[in-house]
């Protein structure tokens, strides 16, 4: 035993350093900023908009130096211990106490959280930068950036939060800064809805998530989320079916937070907010909370939901995120709006992390959380951008756009990068990540999930390439032709809707935003507030492209979107994401295929690992005795990755370039080709036209939740309840004191009147005749009731004493 | 039970300094309406600065003892003493009732009600003092009781006189309600104390001497106090009083009902029924969980059917209430704690809430939310204020109202073990569904009163420039006196410096919660040890 004791010990390091030590800082920044923001932003020559930025960098700093402190760690252990087992750096002061027992806040620095701090400062950072050119001007400029930073500082607090109360700190707050964000120009009711939308609806989420954390705290008697990783795995709870019902009720938080089926639909029409606030929150950052929160206390949902047990096909979390992939992939088919497309793609994205989750692929799925941020908030950058400068603030794809790709070569650039990443095109970071996921799915007897990982693989690809070509190619319409300097061939059709005003938000205030003044609806219909003058200066090499704000944190994302993918891509043997996060898991990693077939194939820094566990494992029986019971709980290692597996993926992928390509030229420039019999379906075919329908309505869900739901509990039930309240519960109360007046009044008439008061003072008519008139003022009748209602409580006590003496 | 009795004047003295000014007023002609004013400030504020004294000196490592206890003879006749003392349970709400009076007086500066006449008015807000004040540090239960229904009568005048059109219904409504209850509850202390061997109405004695009454007679006198305080707290049904009430009383009557007086109900249970009986409160607890959930889920939806923002915010009381009720039900130190937090953050976060009502109803002359629209355009501040104070009392972590009922839902899927685990389980689910509910009715509320373009009937304009103008206003929010719009003006300096310590302490609350926490829990704890030995339960 005490061997064993030792044994473990030398395998685990610790993590050190000062920046990890000091990582708390790293959310406290920012949160001070914003109040910095709040008090004196107006003040501030930039309004506020340089602290944002300051304690964005700062953060980011401190994130990067926590990074390294644990690349360091990682490093100096694996050098003493040969395996990647270093402890989390825990710290802890005492938040709040009950029962004697104290909640902690503080930090908890492993490799996922890491990870999770150096994403959000960064592209923080990126989005507040590019956000004093794109709100440049508007009127609620100072809030545009307090709200920023206290979401970074939510956000920054959920991802280092060592316990589950500080986690749901962290995440109401990112709620709320969505919906502050999305509601930005609340002037208009859409905007206002949205919000309210959003917020809502993760709130219904939410309910999973505070009743899930009550019963963590009944099976585990703790909140600490490595005490409930670590009673998890070793299974030292007493029920199973309690911990499935927990990872249920966590899981809906998850649904609602991270835009899944059925609660997705809050997610595209959070678009309503500013472009920088879809790009930080709505893809890159907040959405991904929920996918963070399995991924955290993931043996929780790895053991609650038997994921991986031999024999299982199907699971919550799978299912969910499999499902998620389909539909929002299918519903970015029938978009015009490019953020809407962007929106669906990332619910679907979503959907594939949380199905990586769901069959087992945790550093997969993590990994995907990391690239997807890149190239996500790229691509959102990369619309707004392009409406920035190009399409008058519209982000309709088919009225505004088109042909844009010579005069704006930094948007274009990145956005084809991004989007190969996205879809998954080898060597782009997408590719390591997306696939790693979908080979993990086949690879752990997962085979539906395998088949729907390639299906949204193609259906990706084809209605990305659409977007593209919408975008970016084609004759230039609308405020692109305007741009382009070109005259508006599409005129004919799409002007009839939009030229004439008749619904400005449509065209003009497509993303809600509002002019400062009342002019600018030209006959276009187009806001001219921001005149090119207006702008900053565009990179050099880039004249005719949006401002350098816009331009450099583009270039950035650009290339992250491809880089990014290196630091684990299994098709090149790195593995070094894997190593730095797999400590984070909570349960070991079951290396089954140890001497395999593939071995050989594996690079050389992985098989000292594994050489390094297995010799760990091979020492004394309690060693052996202990791997074999967390064999129980453990994670299957990840796949092997071979161009084989690979294939299947990446063929429909490729078809999906060919088949949405020429369906767009087919469609949208009536150009002939193979695809030509195809346009005009929907018209021809009545399935084709109920599937559309379908689509364009969301599967109904948006009708269920607001014309069913919400509306019955609005006005029905609410009103019910009310009608109740006032002529069932209220009439008693009102029955009881007229009943009591009754009553008071024949005593009065009767007794005190009749009896004692004329046999008392007969003569005293007169002073009867005031205390008449007296009766009707108020507190006269109180000291009757009063009267009244203490006789009878006296009554009642002499009962009761009577009754029990 | 061990004391401490020093500085024990300190009590009394911050209990009774309301009278002087009281007595001063009283030599004052009606008429000299600003000196009126001054004292009530000044003797409210001495009152707070007697309180913050006593914040001072109050010993946090012993918070669990009596503190500054005083045990003199008062009535021997029916042995009831002026028995006082001040512990981490009391401590909290003894104070927010000085610093809300202090707040309120300030208020009243240039609020005061149509009806006039600041002497009385003030005068019965000093008293009121006296009998908050009292009843959270009486030790006694007929002191308790005196200080229970000294409140009574100073705000059934406050309503009746300074109320709105239906006053007169409303007080009286309130009066007889709460009478009613507190006839009962009257009745179960006299029962309580000739079933202890009628020898003293110490609670000290009670606590001793209760849970050794027969099991079926300590539920029969624990239900006539739950009537008692379920009136005042107030527990579905019981509840109807309450928006009447709410909804004519003058802001500072909301304020102070919703802030202070509620938590009388609350308090009696934890302090007095739940303690003095145990095995009558496990019998309870069922009762009250469930109907503190009905009360949340219910009271929700009657805030979603309400057209008036001042009853909407009422009919909330009964939804958060629900709350502390549902944590004391769990009978743990968790959900005692919680409800105590609860208690104060509903103090401050409802009270903030009528207060903006009470400003919008000046301003607008109006609380139907279907004419109010576009509230941040005109008056920003306010709208943000209003914001603030809805994402608190939706329990946004980070702000007060989440340290009531976040561990309130904790403790009640891990309630006592001695009650029916299943059930109050199932409770759980539903209280949470109340939080979803919260966040419909509070942000509904915000969307249509705040959002938006203010109405034509508000804008001051006239057709067609309506848009342009309320933009302009947005841009240079002070633009409006020019306009001709005097009455719609944004929070004025007497409203800040009365609000700006709510707002502070529903942040610095919600931060920091231990702050409350550490003074609570130890009290908390020791009362919930007492409780289990009196029912049996580990």
């Amino acid at each position: 035993m005490l061997l064993a004791a030792e044994e473990t010990s030398h395998a685990v390091g610790e993590a050190s350093g000062w920046f990890i030590e000091h990582a708390w800082l790293i959310p406290v920044i920012p949160a001070v900023a914003f109040f910095l923001i709040i008090f004196f932003g107006k003040k501030m020559p930039r309004g506020g908009s340089e602290f944002g930025i300051a304690s964005m960098l700062a953060a980011f700093a401190i994130a990067a130096g926590t990074a390294w402190d644990w690349i360091a760690s990682i490093s100096d252990h694996k050098k003493v211990a040969g395996n990647y087992e270093v402890e989390a750096l825990i710290k802890q002061w005492t938040w709040w106490q009950s029962g004697g027992t104290e909640f902690g806040i503080g930090q908890h620095i492993d490799g996922l959280a890491v990870m999770a701090l150096i994403l959000v400062a960064f592209i923080s950072t990126l989005v507040q930068i590019y956000s004093t050119e794109y709100v440049r001007g508007d009127r609620r400029y100072t809030h545009f950036f307090a709200s920023l930073t206290l979401f970074s500082a939510g956000m920054l607090t959920m991802v280092l939060a060592p316990n589950m109360v500080q986690l749901i700190l962290g995440w109401e707050i990112m709620g709320l800064c969505s919906f502050m964000l999305i509601g930005h120009w609340w002037e208009e009711l859409p905007n206002a809805k949205a919000a309210l939308k959003a917020f809502f609806t993760v709130r219904v989420g939410d309910m999973g998530l505070l009743v899930g954390t009550a019963m963590l705290l009944g099976i585990f008697g703790t909140l600490d989320i490595k005490g409930i990783n670590e009673l998890a795995a070793a299974g030292e709870f007493e029920s199973k079916s309690m911990l499935m019902w927990a990872a249920v009720a966590l899981f809906i938080a998850c649904i609602g937070k991270s835009g899944q089926f059925p609660l997705h639909t809050w997610l595209p029409d959070a678009m309503a907010g500013p472009t920088p606030v879809s790009s930080l929150l709505h893809s890159s950052t907040m959405v991904v909370a929920g996918v963070f929160l399995v991924a955290r206390i993931y043996p929780v949902f790895h053991v609650g939901l038997e994921i991986n047990i031999d024999g299982q096909s199907f699971n919550l979390v799978a299912v969910i995120g499999g499902i998620t992939v389909l539909i929002a992939a299918l519903l970015a088919f029938v978009q015009n709006d490019i953020k809407k497309v962007l929106a669906y793609s990332t619910v679907s994205q979503l959907g594939y992390m949380m199905m990586g989750l769901g069959v087992g692929a945790w550093t997969a799925s993590v990994f995907h959380i990391f690239t997807h941020a890149f190239f996500k908030c790229a691509l959102f950058l990369a619309a707004g951008s392009i409406s920035h400068t190009a399409s008058h603030h519209s982000f309709d794809m088919k009225k505004d756009m088109g042909g844009i790709w010579r005069k704006m070569p930094v948007t274009f650039g990145v956005w084809m990068i991004s989007t190969a990443a996205l879809c998954g095109v080898p060597f782009f970071s997408g590719f390591f990540s997306k696939d790693e996921i979908i080979d993990s799915a086949k690879h752990y007897d997962y085979t539906v999930f395998y088949i729907v990982g390639i299906v949204g693989a193609f259906m990706t690809t084809a209605y990305m390439t659409r977007a593209t070509y919408l975008t970016f190619f084609g004759t230039p319409r609308g405020g692109a032709a305007h741009f382009m300097g070109v005259e508006d061939h599409s005129a004919h059709d799409a002007h009839e809707v939009h030229g004439h005003s008749a619904h400005p938000e449509e065209s003009e205030h497509a993303d809600g935003h509002l002019p400062d003044d009342d002019h600018g609806h030209g006959a276009h219909g187009h806001d001219d507030h921001h005149a090119p003058a207006h702008h900053s200066r565009p990179l050099p090499f880039a004249p005719t492209d949006s401002p350098w704000q816009i331009a450099a944190p583009l270039l950035i994302l650009g290339i992250l979107a491809i880089g990014s993918g290196y630091l684990n891509a299994p098709a090149l043997g790195i593995y070094w994401f894997e190593h730095h996060t797999e400590s984070s898991i909570g349960l070991p990693i079951a290396h089954e295929e140890e001497g395999g077939e593939e071995h050989s194939e594996e690079a050389a820094a992985a098989e000292g690992e594994e050489g390094g566990e297995e010799a760990a494992a091979a020492e004394g029986e309690e060693g052996a005795a202990h791997s074999d019971d967390a064999a129980i709980y453990s994670v299957p290692a990840p796949p092997k990755f071979k161009w084989v597996n690979a294939a299947p993926g990446l063929g429909l992928v490729a078809l999906g370039f060919v088949v949405s390509l020429g369906m767009s030229m087919a469609v949208f420039e009536r150009k002939k080709n193979p695809f030509t019999p195809l346009v005009g379906l929907t018209q021809r075919s009545k399935i084709a036209r109920g599937g559309h329908t379908v689509l364009v309505n969301k599967y109904g869900l948006d009708s269920l939740y607001e014309n069913i739901i919400v509306r019955a509990v609005a006005y029905p039930i609410s009103k019910a309840a009310y009608w109740v309240n006032q002529n069932v519960i209220d009439a008693i109360v009102n029955g009881a004191g007229k009943s009591g007046k009754q009553a008071g009044d024949m005593v009065y008439r009767y007794i005190d009147q009749g009896l004692v008061d004329r046999a008392v003072n007969a003569s005293g008519t007169a002073a009867s005749e005031s205390g008449h008139a007296a009766q009707s003022v108020q507190s006269g009748k109180v000291n009757q009731y009063g009267a009244l209602l203490f006789g009878a409580a006296a009554v009642g006590a002499i009962v009761l004493i009577l009754t029990n003496a | 039970m061990e004391v401490l009795t020093n500085d024990n004047w300190i009590l009394t003295v911050g209990t009774f300094l309301p009278l002087a000014g009281v007595l001063l007023m009283m030599f004052i002609p009606a008429a000299e309406e600003v000196l009126h004013k001054q004292i009530a400030i000044l003797t409210s504020g001495a009152t707070l600065a007697v309180g913050i004294w006593t914040l001072a000196i109050f010993d946090y490592d012993q918070s669990e003892k009596l503190q500054f206890f005083v045990n003199e003879e008062w009535i021997s006749v029916i042995k009831s003493g002026y028995t006082i003392g001040l512990d981490g349970i009391s401590l909290p709400l003894y104070i927010l009732s000085m610093a809300v009076t202090f707040l309120v007086a300030i208020y009243t500066w240039n609020n005061m009600p149509d009806a006039g006449n600041p002497k009385s008015f003030l005068m019965l807000m000093l008293v009121l003092q006296v009998g908050m004040a009292g009843s959270f540090i009486a030790q006694d239960l007929i002191l308790f009781f005196v200080f229970f229904e000294v409140v009574l009568l100073p705000m059934y005048f406050m309503i009746g006189v300074w109320g709105g059109e239906q006053r007169q219904y409303a007080s009286l409504k309130f009066f007889l309600y709460t009478m009613f209850g507190s006839a009962l509850m009257l009745v179960a202390f006299l029962a309580l104390f000739f079933q202890t061997g009628g020898e003293s109405f110490s609670f000290a004695h009670l606590y001793a001497e209760g849970a050794s009454i027969a099991d079926n007679t300590q539920v029969w006198i624990f239900a006539g106090m739950f009537v008692g305080f379920a009136v005042k707290v107030p527990m579905f049904p019981f509840h109807t009083w309450l928006p009447d009430a709410h909804t004519q009383a003058p802001t500072q009557g909301s304020v102070i009902l919703a802030a202070i007086l509620l938590k009388l109900g609350t308090y009696g249970f934890v302090r007095i029924a739940i303690p003095m009986l145990p095995h009558g409160a496990e019998e309870w607890a069922p009762v009250i969980g469930v109907l503190a959930v009905i009360g949340i889920i219910y009271g929700a939806l009657g805030c979603l059917a309400q057209t008036d923002m001042k009853r909407l915010i009422a009919f909330s009381s009964v939804a958060h209430m629900g709350f502390v009720m549902l944590g004391i039900s769990t009978l743990t130190p968790l959900g005692i704690n919680a409800a105590l937090f609860g208690m104060v953050a509903h103090g401050l976060i409802t009270g903030m809430l009528f207060f903006v009502a009470g400003s919008v109803k000046h301003r607008y002359h109006t609380l139907e939310i279907k004419r109010l629209s576009g509230m941040l355009i005109q008056m920003p501040r306010l709208g943000w204020i209003l914001g603030f104070a809805a994402m608190a009392s939706l329990g946004l972590p980070g702000l007060a109202g989440f340290w009531g009922e976040f561990p309130a839902i904790l403790a009640s899927w891990n309630p006592n073990p001695a009650l029916d685990q299943d059930l109050f389980r199932a409770l759980t689910v539903i209280a949470a569904l109340g939080t979803v509910l919260a966040a419909a009715y509070l942000l509904w509320l915000y969307q249509r009163t705040a959002f938006g373009e203010p109405s034509e009937e508000f804008s001051g304009h006239g057709h067609g420039h309506g848009a342009a103008h309320s933009l302009s206003a947005a841009a240079n929010a002070h633009d409006d006196d020019a306009h001709g719009h005097a009455d719609i003006h944004d929070v004025t300096p007497i409203e800040w410096i009365a609000w700006t310590p709510f707002l502070v302490a529903i942040v610095v609350f919600g931060v920091y919660p231990q702050l409350m926490f550490e003074v609570m829990d130890p009290a908390v704890s020791q009362l919930v040890e007492h409780v289990n030995a009196g029912i049996g339960a580990p």
